[in-house]
């Protein structure tokens, strides 16, 4: 750590808000040049890895949506899918739609959050959205209204929307009805339309010309859009299966954070909407494709801020397949198959709203969990996160102290960070020195 | 700008400590009664949702999450002072959450588990509840809390009348739902009759047993204030339901195993052979 000097100056935030947790950051500068970024997250660690083992595999999917409460179903289904592998089964027809529906209704509900409470006022200069909405009353409703609709599908398949109840090994422990599942549709296509209304929104918003070049890593199935399922794929050309993920991506601890760090051969990476976009946009659905015609929205997008772009696409998307996925469904003659318990071990990747969510589990014969590893896309990206910081810096370093902060506070929101998963709490210090 | 009228408006503070953030989602999703409820109230400080953060006196303070670091210890006290009336929401707060569990456990083995180099790692050995440190004034039970429980609470302190919360057990809202009893019908080992009513008994509406996500209820039989009858369910699961004493030990000890009755439960079965 630099020694304090005469000319130092600190610059302390106390708080980074609009994103999910609570984490610090400290910037050293020298003169010109920025010497040190370090992300720090303090949400203290609550040990999820560690308490698993000894529990039952049946209690897995109720306990693993704890880790996080934006975003519950992904933990979820990486957890089934991994004990599911472990069990020799594999879901599908009905069940594998319903489980793509329950996803559609996370993205949906994350992404509008993200996309009109955590991030819009960044770009229309409000402090929040409730502020937001005094003087755009109609676009917040609008956003409102849009995360409704995710919470909608998620509390029909899953009893409610935080932390649903009904994802088991195997299936579900209630599947809708037909009519149940219509009884959505209008407001779907409502949702919908606004869905291209706010593509064509973000997609006017000022973006800082800002376009490092990433490592982008999602996952690829070969005929849809990724949720469950697929390869790990990255824009280096990596193609690899799930059950290779540790021998390619390498956790590390730094001593200045309670997450791990997550990297890929020794390098950063991009997870999240962003990276799967640019890898997967021969899956998009023909709404998504035309109004990125319509505005010429070129793929791939390099520029982080246009992240929001990214996640209202998907809002888009995961809409579209919704409301197709509605079309065809006839209930399964079970709503879940019997499992026949033994041992292994068994890995799964699925994409949460931020980006790949990878889970190990091994069990025993009993069906007890031994060993469990989890890693979430908030760690896999924040190597990533330090870096744009450092890119980013120089650009904000004759600003003010407060703007300068406000500055890097956007481009860590541009990532939607989930400290809880991996924390609001963001004390910005910038340390300036003489050359 | 603010408005004239603000300062008469109570002030709201949202804190966080160790949680999932999905208590503070619920009051996200109040989706249009969020906007109410932003111009019932003077949100001063509310960060997940908010970059305007001022400091307090607050009127009303919400607290999710639990204890779990020495300087999470002292920030309650301090927010204890700033807050007049002080409400835990969700079973992290009011219950220590799931956790909790590592309060069983050694958790320098935990580090160890989940860390490479455990000494940079800055955490208490227990996850405690929030009364466990300071007076709380109303307990909102549920991993995440029921929406419409928590606006019910702030509109009746916005109007000045007592809040009064449900305590009954889930099984009374299935028997107003229709819900086929899962234990009875399924063979199911469901907490429902010794869990605090709130969430609509989503879990057997879902066909599956409750977990007891709302925390203990309050006596049925012995009464208001009291302890549900833990014990009785328990030796069902054992002696009709096959459940071995591990299994028992497990029912008990799970998203708000370290409540008092959950835990004396559990701690019982653990020590079964
Ligand atoms: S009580 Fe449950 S939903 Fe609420 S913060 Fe804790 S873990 Fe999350
Ligand atoms: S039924 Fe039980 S576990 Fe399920 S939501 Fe209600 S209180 Fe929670």
């Amino acid at each position: 750590m630099p020694e304090e000097t005469a000319q130092t100056r600190t610059i302390a935030v106390d708080m980074v808000a609009r994103v999910e947790g609570e984490g610090a950051l400290r910037v050293t500068v020298k003169g010109e040049t920025v010497q040190d970024v370090e992300l720090r997250i303090f949400e203290p660690p609550r040990f999820f890895e560690a308490f698993l083992r000894g529990r039952h595999y049946e209690e897995v999917p109720d306990i693993v949506a704890r880790i996080c409460g934006i975003c519950p179903v992904a933990y979820q289904m990486s957890a089934v899918h991994a004990l599911e592998q472990i069990f020799g089964f594999r879901v599908e027809g009905a069940i594998r739609d319903l489980r793509r529906l329950l996803y559609c209704g996370e993205w949906i509900e994350s992404h509008a959050l993200h996309v009109y409470l955590l991030q819009a006022p960044d770009f229309l200069g409000y402090d929040s959205a409730i502020s937001m909405a005094k003087d755009h009353a109609t676009l917040v409703t609008r956003g409102l209204r849009l995360k409704k609709a995710g919470n909608a599908i998620m509390t029909l398949l899953g009893g409610r929307s935080v932390h649903p109840v009904s994802v088991k090994v195997g299936g579900f422990s209630r599947v809708p009805l037909r009519r149940e599942l219509e009884a959505l549709k209008d407001e779907l296509l409502w949702a919908r339309d606004a869905a291209v209304e706010t593509v064509r929104w973000v997609a006017d918003f000022e973006y800082p010309d800002f376009a490092p070049d990433y490592n982008y890593v999602a996952l690829r199935h070969p005929d849809e859009y990724p949720f469950n399922e697929g390869q790990i794929v990255a824009s280096s050309g990596l193609q690899i299966s799930v059950s290779e993920f540790e021998q390619h991506f390498i956790e590390h601890q730094v001593a200045y954070s309670n997450a791990l760090h997550c990297k890929l051969r020794g390098s950063s990476y991009f997870v999240g909407p962003l990276a799967r976009l640019n890898l997967n946009q021969d899956h998009l659905t023909p709404w998504a494709r035309q109004v990125l015609a319509d505005r010429r929205i070129e793929l791939p997008l390099r520029n982080p801020f246009q992240g929001i772009i990214a996640r209202s696409i998907e809002i888009l998307y995961a809409l579209e397949e919704s409301l197709q996925l509605i079309e065809r469904y006839e209930p399964p003659p079970l709503s879940a198959a019997p499992i026949t318990v033994r041992s292994g071990i068994g890995m799964a990747c699925t994409e949460a709203p931020r980006g790949i969510l990878y889970h190990r589990y091994e069990v025993d014969g009993d069906g007890v969990i031994r060993d469990v590893k989890i890693v979430p896309p908030t760690s896999q990206n924040q190597s990533r996160i330090e870096q744009d910081l450092r890119l980013f810096m120089p650009r904000l370093l004759r600003l003010p102290d407060k703007e300068a902060a406000l500055g890097c506070e956007r481009v860590i929101r541009c990532y939607d960070p989930c400290i809880s998963c991996a924390t609001h709490f963001l004390n910005l210090e910038i340390r300036r020195e003489s050359a | 700008m603010r408005n004239p009228d603000e300062r008469q408006r109570p002030r709201l503070a949202v804190v966080k400590f160790a949680s999932c953030d999905g208590c503070q989602l619920s009051i996200l999703n109040l989706e249009e009664d969020l906007l109410a409820l932003g111009r019932m109230l003077d949100i001063a400080y509310f960060p997940e949702a908010s970059s305007d953060m001022r400091p307090g006196p607050y009127d009303i303070a919400l607290v999710e999450g639990s204890i779990t670091t020495a300087e999470d210890a002292h920030r309650i006290l301090a927010l204890r002072e700033q807050a007049k009336v002080l409400i835990t929401i969700g079973a992290c707060a009011t219950a220590g959450g799931i956790q909790s569990l590592r309060n069983w456990a050694d958790v320098e083995s935990f580090k160890r588990a989940v860390y490479p180099s455990p000494e940079y790692i800055q955490s208490l050995s227990t996850s405690t509840p929030i009364s466990e440190h300071v007076h709380v004034d109303f307990e909102l039970w549920g991993c995440p809390i029921d929406k419409d429980q928590l606006l019910r609470v702030i509109i009746d302190l916005v109007a000045d009348v007592q809040p009064r919360l449900p305590a009954d057990s889930v099984c009374l809202e299935c028997k107003r739902r229709g819900n086929v009893c899962v234990l009875v019908a399924k063979g199911l080992p469901c907490l429902g009759p010794v869990t605090r009513t709130g969430c609509g008994a989503i879990c057997p509406g879902m066909g599956r047993d409750c977990y007891g996500c709302f925390g203990p209820s309050e006596g049925a039989r012995k009464g208001p204030g009291l302890p549900p009858n833990t014990t009785s369910l328990a030796r069902h699961f054992h002696s009709e339901l096959q459940l071995i004493p591990i299994e028992v030990m497990r029912r008990f000890r799970g998203i708000n195993g370290y409540v008092s009755p959950f835990r004396a439960e559990s701690d019982i079965w653990e020590k079964k052979p």
